[in-house]
This record gives structure tokens, C-alpha cells and sequence, in this order.
């Protein structure tokens, strides 16, 4: 964490100067008055400076880098962590040949590291925009195959004209098949069963 | 494996010199067992266990890489 000490004829000049250093806004520091300052009487007789200490609060996303940078070193894999910042949330992606491992199967790891990074990010921070992994395009590849999946199971499901349920799915891959699903004429789509146990079935339209 | 465990459960706690992650290790199997603070009980564990399920997780996909399997524990 950056932390210092600064100095001016206010509290709110000493600030002023460690916005300028830090390049932050108020919002994004903390700051201890360690010194109110005087501002002395006639403008010089027993004048002080006013002296406080600022430390800046880390971001989410520089939190999140360290967390997933110390993880990976620690789990021998070599990897670049790619951050873009999008309106509604961040992704973060590992770059890498042997990455299979963040992903793990159906991308249980990818989606435990997920939920690890926005747990750690969130101790100290004000902005709640979640945080989305990704490992060399996997959760595009995955939503594709999920879709793929859906189209032929659905035609299946029409041409014996009984209802398939698929493999336990996270919510989030569940309503992929949802949607792949929502304007097919010849099939309905549903979810039963408890989590983590919930999947999809797709039954003829009645 | 306990540094990796080690490290995840430090930067989850909020008391993280309070975190003591010991290692049994075995031909085939890891077991590992996680202290922390009381007050940090819930910040390991999380709502439904979701923390430190994932946690297994991530283990698990170390311990894949060395051939065994991994056990991860929390004790009070």
C-alpha cells in the first residue's frame, strides 16, 4: 500500500499535494491528521504546518491482479493476466500455453478462482463490479459447445417426443441453454433439482 | 501444496498471522488442515460453505498436477 507523510499550511493543501503525487481523488485514500497546522497569528507568530499521513486505498482491480498474480506463481503455472475494464464489470484473463489447469473440468476451476478473486477483492473496496475470469477465450468456447449442445439435444427431443434432461449445470450455463432454446417452436425448456445438482430439460412444446 | 493453501486462506482472513496450515502427506493423498482466527471462521468457510468449497478446488487442481489427491479441512 503507498503511504506518506505531507505537509502544507492546511490539512486540505497537504492533501491537495499527495492527490497530485498519487494521481487520486479523495475518495480513494485514507488520511490521519497528524498535525492540524496554524496558520499562527498575524500570519507568522507561531505559524505550523499542517502534516497528514495518506495511504492510498488499493483498487479492486489492482487487488485482484496481486491475489491471482501470487496464486498462479504458487501453483507453477506461467501466465499473463490481462485486465480490461469494461461498464458493468472487469474481465480478467490468463494468457498462456498450459492453462488447462485454471480451467479445470467444465471450468470448476476457472469458476472457483472466479468466485475466490471477487470475494478478495471486495474486502476493501466501494465499487461492487464483479470480476470475470476467463483463460484464452474458454467461457466463449464453452457458451458455443453449451449451444451446440442444446440445438441437438432439442432435436432429439422432437424427433422421439419425450422430454431429455441434460448433465447439472451452474446457473450461469443453464441459462445458455435457456436462451439458445427460447425461439424453437418444437421445444420448452425448464430447470428442476436442487443446486449444485440443478440441470435443464428440455421437453416437447405441449 | 500448504504454501498454495496457505497463501488462499491469508488473503481471505482478516487476520492473516493468525493462519496456520498444516500438511500430511502421504504417498498418494495430501491432507490438509486449515486454523485461523475465531473471528476469521466465517470469512474461510463462507455462506454455505461456497469459500471453502472453492478452495477444494483450487487444491484439487494442484494436486492433479502431482498425481494425488488432496483432503482440505478447516479445524477450530
Amino acid at each position: 500500500m503507498q503511504e506518506k507523510i505531507f505537509v502544507g499550511k492546511t490539512i486540505e493543501a497537504a492533501l491537495a499535494e499527495a492527490f497530485d503525487e498519487f494521481g487520486v481523488e479523495l475518495d480513494d485514500i485514507q488520511y490521519e491528521v497528524l498535525d492540524e497546522g496554524n496558520k499562527g497569528f498575524l500570519g507568522f507568530l507561531g505559524q505550523k504546518e499542517a502534516r497528514v499521513r495518506v495511504s492510498v486505498i488499493p483498487n479492486r482491480i489492482d487487488l485482484a491482479v496481486e491475489f491471482l498474480e501470487g496464486l498462479v506463481k504458487r501453483l507453477g503455472i506461467e501466465t499473463d493476466i490481462r485486465v480490461t475494464e469494461a461498464e458493468r464489470q472487469i474481465n480478467i484473463d490468463f494468457l498462456g500455453d498450459n492453462i488447462g489447469l485454471l480451467i479445470g473440468y467444465h471450468g470448476e476451476t476457472l469458476n472457483a478462482l472466479q468466485y475466490l478473486v471477487n470475494v478478495v477483492a471486495s474486502k476493501q473496496d466501494r465499487d461492487y463490479k464483479p470480476i470475470v475470469l476467463d483463460a484464452e477465450g474458454y467461457r466463449q468456447r464453452r457458451e458455443e459447445a453449451l449451444a451446440r449442445l442444446a440445438r441437438k439435444t432439442a432435436e432429439k427431443v422432437r424427433r422421439y417426443g419425450r422430454a431429455i434432461s441434460l448433465e447439472p449445470m451452474s446457473a450461469q450455463e443453464r441459462r445458455i441453454i435457456h436462451v439458445a432454446l427460447q425461439n424453437d417452436i418444437y421445444v420448452e425448456t425448464s430447470s428442476k433439482g436442487e443446486e449444485p445438482y440443478r440441470k435443464v430439460v428440455i421437453a416437447p412444446m405441449r | 501444496m500448504r504454501e498454495l493453501v496457505e497463501y488462499l486462506a491469508k488473503s481471505l482472513v482478516d487476520q492473516p498471522e493468525a493462519v496456520e496450515v498444516s500438511e500430511v502427506s502421504g504417498e498418494r493423498s495430501v491432507v490438509l488442515e486449515i486454523k485461523v482466527a475465531p473471528d476469521d471462521m466465517g470469512k474461510i468457510i463462507g455462506k454455505h460453505g461456497r469459500i471453502v468449497k472453492a478452495i477444494r478446488t483450487v487444491a484439487k487442481a494442484a494436486a492433479t498436477k502431482e498425481g494425488k489427491r488432496v483432503e482440505v479441512e478447516i479445524i477450530e
